[in-house]
């Protein structure tokens, strides 16, 4: 179906299911309740589950594919974000024309990057992306002030001319909205004890997030992606066949640059700001590490890497002492304190080590990431089931690595 | 009629002079045999005809185009494939993908934005890829990681790599190395066969025997230089060619 294969078709529909009803998903505790706090089904965390999702997808084409490990594609997301803000303060604060302006724009300027960059290969383009990237973040915030509105961060303000829209409403800045409908407007639904909060800029994230997800599906299945895995296997062979390797991973290169572009667009639209942290080189890190903890390579990995990683972020670290307390007051007191103290470090402002120790595992005994963890499963299961269709299964594992 | 032409090729490195005035010519539809003692500028001399080297002086001419400067897809494009001394195959790519590759390299030219087409759904290439693989003897393993085979196999693979580019000439550079003595003859019957397809070929090789049951013409490089050239049957009997083997040593 729309010139997928069978099993992409499912993958594709089961995407979809789970992103049209992370709502309920994501909300699996009732309101109010001791695990409430594991929620994570409110709009503000589910839509950055799809804007990271959307930057893992887009560098994994590049990363997955070719193997050019980029540290610098946060720098393509930040250049996303101003000029999606630009886009609402000079024309309307209708969302369209900044994501599109800010894929435009992350596109151009990752076409510069990746042009200079990609003349070096392995841990030199590595470093050259990620000098770029730094010295984007540096001249965002020092000398380009008048474009980036320096250490502020740029907003928006009443008296932008925005020449589509209105300058100001009441009194106010006009939300950013699609066509009308405001990206902060939501719709809740209670049943029961549970309170499933519907918003609209998740929906339109999901939209972005689907189409997004498709073409990346499409460009895995196409010669195109096999030419990019060719890059990666043998550069050198590829070039002895007649490839000319560089336009290759330059298009890779200003595709992933886009998708972080619009990621960018997607961020202004749900929060209209943009601030030079959002190229600093730990942004640029952290798409690297959902990638390679879902799973390099594969098709969904990244975004299951990117919703894992922003969970720990907003969950474990909301997590504080009186929480844990509140958990071991069955326990008598020093036995309580003495779990809390163990525990202390790995919470709160700590979720960064309980995320490193994750990772580790993962790297060292799922070298695959996540994917590699389902993968070993349903081999189980098969293997249960039947024993001699090991080898289709294997051919059919093997484009994904 | 002549397909490649070299005329007074010199390559340095440094103060070693790898190639001292070579000049040779390859004709149309046959076996062209290059041997010599080890650091003889075997290796260097295939270099320099695939664009890895550029030549200090000298022309390469294939047909009415110079080589020299070339970019190493663009020779190939133009009609060169190589084969080299250790298999260089996509390892992580399954071997029908492996044989693809080439073919679209040269149906479609150095670069295609094809991102949107199902490369599964190829027949032509796909065809012709499973084709190739049949004939060396692989089509069982399609489906398997290139990187897993022999490397009787992988040398196979990469032979049928670049015979699904239908190249006008085809350089291999030792394509027996390591192999036993089984495998040897298996890939001299291969060659034969594909001799037949009039794909004229440049073989650097160690081994005799390969080359006097493959070649029509040899050509003997010692030193960086060519010190004899003609039929397998007088270069055997060559003196010149014995003191350059075996070091002027009398047995």
């Amino acid at each position: 179906m729309f010139g997928l294969n069978k099993k992409d078709t499912s993958l594709f529909f089961l995407v979809l299911l789970l992103v049209v009803f992370a709502p309920f998903l994501l909300n699996p505790f009732p309101e109010g309740s001791e695990l409430a706090q594991f929620n994570a089904g409110y709009p503000d965390l589910m839509q950055r589950f799809l804007i990271f999702g959307i930057f893992a997808i887009g560098f994994n084409i590049l990363f997955g594919l070719t193997g050019y490990l980029s540290f610098g594609h946060a720098a393509f997301l930040g250049v996303g974000s101003y000029a999606g803000v630009w886009m609402m303060k000079l024309l309307t604060m209708n969302v369209i024309p900044a994501i599109f302006m800010s894929v435009v724009f992350a596109g151009l300027f990752s076409l510069l990057v990746g042009y200079i960059s990609l003349r070096r290969s392995g841990i030199y383009f590595s470093i050259l992306t990620l000098a770029f990237a730094q010295m984007s973040f540096s001249l965002a915030y020092s000398v380009l002030t008048p474009i980036t509105n320096g250490e502020t961060g740029l907003q928006l303000a009443l008296d932008d001319p925005r020449i589509l829209g209105v300058s100001s409403e009441n009194g106010a800045i006009p939300p950013a909205n699609f066509f009308g409908i405001p990206m902060r407007e939501s719709f809740e639904m209670s049943a029961g004890g549970w309170l499933f909060t519907f918003n609209a800029g998740y929906y339109l994230c999901a939209v972005f997030m689907m189409i997004a997800f498709y073409i990346a599906v499409r460009i895995f299945r196409s010669p195109f992606g096999m030419m990019l895995r060719a890059v990666k296997s043998n550069q050198q062979r590829m070039n002895f066949t007649g490839l000319n390797s560089r336009p290759y991973t330059l298009a890779a290169f200003v595709i992933s640059g886009m998708y972080a572009g619009l990621a960018g667009g997607l961020m202004v639209a749900m929060d209209p700001l943009a601030g030079a942290e959002r190229m600093q080189w730990t942004a640029s890190g952290e798409v690297v590490l959902m990638t390679i903890l879902g799973g390099a390579g594969t098709l969904i990995g990244p975004v299951l890497g990117a919703g894992f990683i922003k969970y720990c972020e907003n969950i474990f670290s909301k997590i504080n002492d009186n929480i844990l307390y509140g958990w071991f007051s069955g326990l008598p007191e020093g036995v309580a304190d003495f779990l809390v103290f163990v525990i202390h470090p790995f919470i709160g402002k700590g979720w960064h080590l309980t995320l490193g120790i994750m990772f580790m595992l993962i790297v060292i005994f799922l070298p695959g990431g996540i994917m590699e963890g389902v993968e070993r499963i349903g081999r189980l299961f098969k293997r249960k089931s039947s024993s001699d269709k090991n080898s289709s299964a294997r051919a059919s594992a093997a484009p994904a690595e | 009629m002549e397909i490649l032409r070299v005329e007074g090729v010199n390559k340095s490195f440094g103060g070693l002079r790898a190639l001292n005035n070579v000049n040779f010519s390859v004709e149309e539809g046959t076996v062209h045999a290059i041997i010599g003692p080890n650091g003889a500028g075997k290796s260097t001399f295939l270099n320099c005809l695939i664009g890895r080297l550029i030549p200090d002086t000298g022309s390469v001419m294939f047909g009415d185009i110079s080589l020299t400067g070339m970019k190493p897809y663009e020779i190939n494009q133009i009609g060169v494939s190589r084969v080299f001394q250790t298999p260089e195959i996509f390892g992580d790519l399954t071997l029908l993908e492996n044989i693809m590759i080439p073919a679209i390299a040269k149906r479609d030219g150095e670069f295609k934005l094809h991102a949107f087409k199902d490369v599964s759904k190829d027949a032509e290439i796909r065809d012709k890829a499973l084709h190739m693989l049949e004939d060396v003897g692989l089509a069982e393993k399609k489906d398997s990681v290139a990187g897993s085979l022999s490397r009787g196999d992988k040398r196979r693979l990469e032979l049928a790599m670049c015979l699904s580019q239908d190249p006008k000439l085809l350089l291999l550079d030792e394509p027996t190395a390591g192999m036993s003595r089984a495998d040897t003859n298996n890939t001299i019957d291969l060659l034969k066969r594909i001799g037949d397809r009039g794909i004229t070929k440049v073989v650097i090789e160690h081994d005799m025997h390969v080359v006097f049951s493959l070649a029509d013409k040899v050509t003997v490089l010692a030193q960086g230089a060519i010190i004899a050239e003609g039929k397998p049957e007088d270069i055997k009997g060559d003196p010149r060619v014995q003191e350059a083997y075996l070091g002027g040593a009398h047995l």
